[in-house]
């Protein structure tokens, strides 16, 4: 077991590494002089040339490269453009909001998932079963941005039961982001959990367990429902990165004051080394929960470990 | 009595037929093309003109869904949208299938240190959640819809090519394979004659699906601004424009989106009744 943790701990630092230098080239690959860029349209060849030598710019690629990585691993992302600000407390202070917004999201999807998969499963082939898989469809299908003003305009305008926009740590607030944010995520473990029970279905221990008169009740819950769970789990991990994507679009519907937001407002006034750390960041991110999820499978399910 | 030969792509469409739903969304594909190819003779008004006077009017006998906050007509400009939503979708779905598979087959059938360099690229690429590789992409080449669909196509690569690959894996040791090459056919013939007539079920799948990814990804971008850029009739671009309006003029926000919507279910249940009925297991 520990072999195998160690062995894909290894495996995932040949992607960092050039996940880092993708990154780092970012600003080179912008068309242009990336000093000129990073000064701005109106800026002066003196205040360029000052750019250039602070970006390291007049050194060579490698030599910038590893001033990066060592600046990176002091935690120095640089400074923003726009606010001259360090990036790294810029980032700090929107991570909380965008965090508790993919873990409420994350929750809920599961459980809801999780139990529209398990109803169609136990009733497969009737109504019940082509209704769930219908609004699992729709809710892939369905543009979250779309979803999120449809629910802002009934829930908060309309009926005024729930706030607009913003977040200031009320519960309240997370409810129609989390809600819209979430939908495809649980759409999609719906699918999964279903196919995974029609699998274990398949077993000859649910028919020994069925063979031998047990209520079907007991069979689904007690013998089905652990082993259908094993490959959901995975399939979860993997979403947790999906929702960190999706909250750039959801945290721009209802204006949340998280990542996501930041890197869209990053883009429109073209603050490359804000841009430059959230792209590592989030990718970063998204590798390492790909690597947990890779583990935590091993430990549910050992035939894994010994491949 | 001479004997009914049954074809693999007879026993494709018996399966197909089956599923009610894959076949009503199949229609309403086709129906999403002819809309964008005859547009102009559909749609009742210009998408672009613009007439104060009747500025946000809800639906009505003579704008059934509305007009917007410049007095455009939405469904024109919804009809109008067809197209760029069709085109951006097939476009890069296109391109990015053309590459990954080419990838994919070279990937699986030559092996080695080309298979490693390929693979781990595409890992490099799945280190990215797909909208914000296309995010950056758009970053680095500004806005609009062109650099839309080379964002979108270059994050379809690497599912074509894992696809292929593994398809070309088991495909490359079959036995017509041995004997095209004890023929002496060439590598190229090999890879392109043999063995890719094998991975089009599963790609042709993907492809389906990945158009209704591609038109949800291209409009998010345009609501972010990112996309097409107003006056453009994009859907995402028009909901993007409805939003300072919520609550005042509620049918901007809904039409557009039961566009995307229905387009985009349209090619996931298409593409999962595909599935199916390749699929060998389902009889």
């Amino acid at each position: 077991m520990l072999k195998y943790f160690i062995r894909r701990c290894l495996s995932i630092l040949p992607v960092l590494l050039v996940v880092s230098i993708l990154v780092f080239l970012f600003v080179h690959l912008l068309p242009g002089d990336p000093a000129r860029v990073v000064a701005g349209p109106d800026a002066d060849e003196a205040t360029i040339n000052r750019i250039r030598t602070e970006l390291g710019l007049d050194k060579s690629l490698p030599e910038q490269y590893l001033t990066y990585m060592g600046r990176l691993f002091r935690g120095d992302l640089g400074k923003s453009l726009s606010s001259k600000l360090p990036v790294a407390q810029e980032i700090a202070l929107r991570f909380p909001p965008t965090l508790y917004l993919a873990l409420t999201s994350l929750a809920w999807s599961i459980i809801i998932g999780i139990l529209f998969g398990a109803y169609a499963a136990m009733h497969r082939g009737k109504w019940q079963d082509y209704t769930a898989m219908i609004v699992a469809v729709s809710g892939i299908s369905m543009p979250q941005f779309w979803l999120g003003l449809l629910l802002m305009q009934l829930f908060a305008v309309h009926l005024g039961w729930l706030p607009v926009t913003g977040f200031t740590g009320k519960f309240k607030e997370l409810i129609l982001p989390s809600l819209t944010l979430g939908a495809s995520v649980a759409a999609i473990i719906a699918r999964f959990t279903l196919s995974s029970f029609l699998d274990v279905f398949q077993e000859e221990y649910i028919n020994t367990a069925r063979a031998k008169g047990l209520p079907e009740r007991v069979v689904m819950w007690k013998h089905a429902f652990r082993n259908a769970l094993i490959p959901v789990v995975t399939m979860v991990g993997l979403q947790f990165g999906f929702l960190l994507g999706g909250s750039v679009v959801v945290e721009t519907v209802f204006a949340w004051p998280g990542l996501g937001r930041y890197m869209i407002e990053s883009v429109s006034v073209r603050d490359y080394p804000v841009l430059q750390a959230l792209l590592l960041l989030y990718s970063f991110q998204f590798v390492i929960i790909n690597l947990l999820v890779d583990m935590l499978y091993a430990v549910i399910n050992p035939e894994i470990r010994y491949k | 009595m001479a004997e009914k030969t049954i074809t693999p792509s007879m026993i494709f469409w018996q399966k197909f037929k089956k599923q009610k739903s894959a076949v009503v969304a199949g229609i309403f594909i086709l129906l999403l093309v002819f809309v964008a190819i005859f547009a102009p003779f559909i749609a009742p008004y210009d998408p672009y003109a613009t007439d104060y006077s009747q500025a946000m009017m809800p639906p009505s006998p003579q704008h059934w869904a509305g007009t917007d906050i410049y007095g455009r007509d939405i469904l024109t400009r919804i009809i109008y949208g067809t197209r760029i939503s069709l085109s951006v979708g097939i476009s890069s779905v296109t391109i990015g299938a053309i590459v990954g598979v080419t990838l994919g087959l070279i990937s699986g059938f030559f092996g080695g240190f080309l298979d490693e360099i390929i693979m781990r690229s595409a890992d490099v690429l799945f280190a990215f959640p797909g909208i914000l590789l296309a995010i950056a992409v758009v970053a680095i080449l500004g806005p609009g819809l062109v650099n839309v669909v080379a964002a979108v196509a270059i994050f379809s690569i690497p599912t074509f090519a894992r696809i292929v690959r593994s398809n070309t894996l088991s495909i490359k040791e079959s036995l017509y394979v041995r004997a095209a090459r004890s023929m002496g056919a060439s590598n190229n013939r090999i890879m392109f004659v043999h063995i890719m007539p094998g991975t089009l079920s599963s790609s042709i799948v993907y492809f389906t699906m990945r158009i209704g990814t591609s038109i949800l990804t291209a409009s998010s971008l345009s609501f972010l601004g990112l996309g097409a850029q107003p006056p453009s009739p994009e859907w995402g671009a028009m909901l993007a424009e409805s939003r300072d309006y919520i609550g005042v003029a509620d049918h901007l926000t809904v039409f557009p989106g039961i566009a995307i919507f229905l387009t985009v279910l349209a090619f996931n249940i298409f593409g999962d009744g595909l599935r199916a009925a390749f699929d060998p297991k389902l009889q």
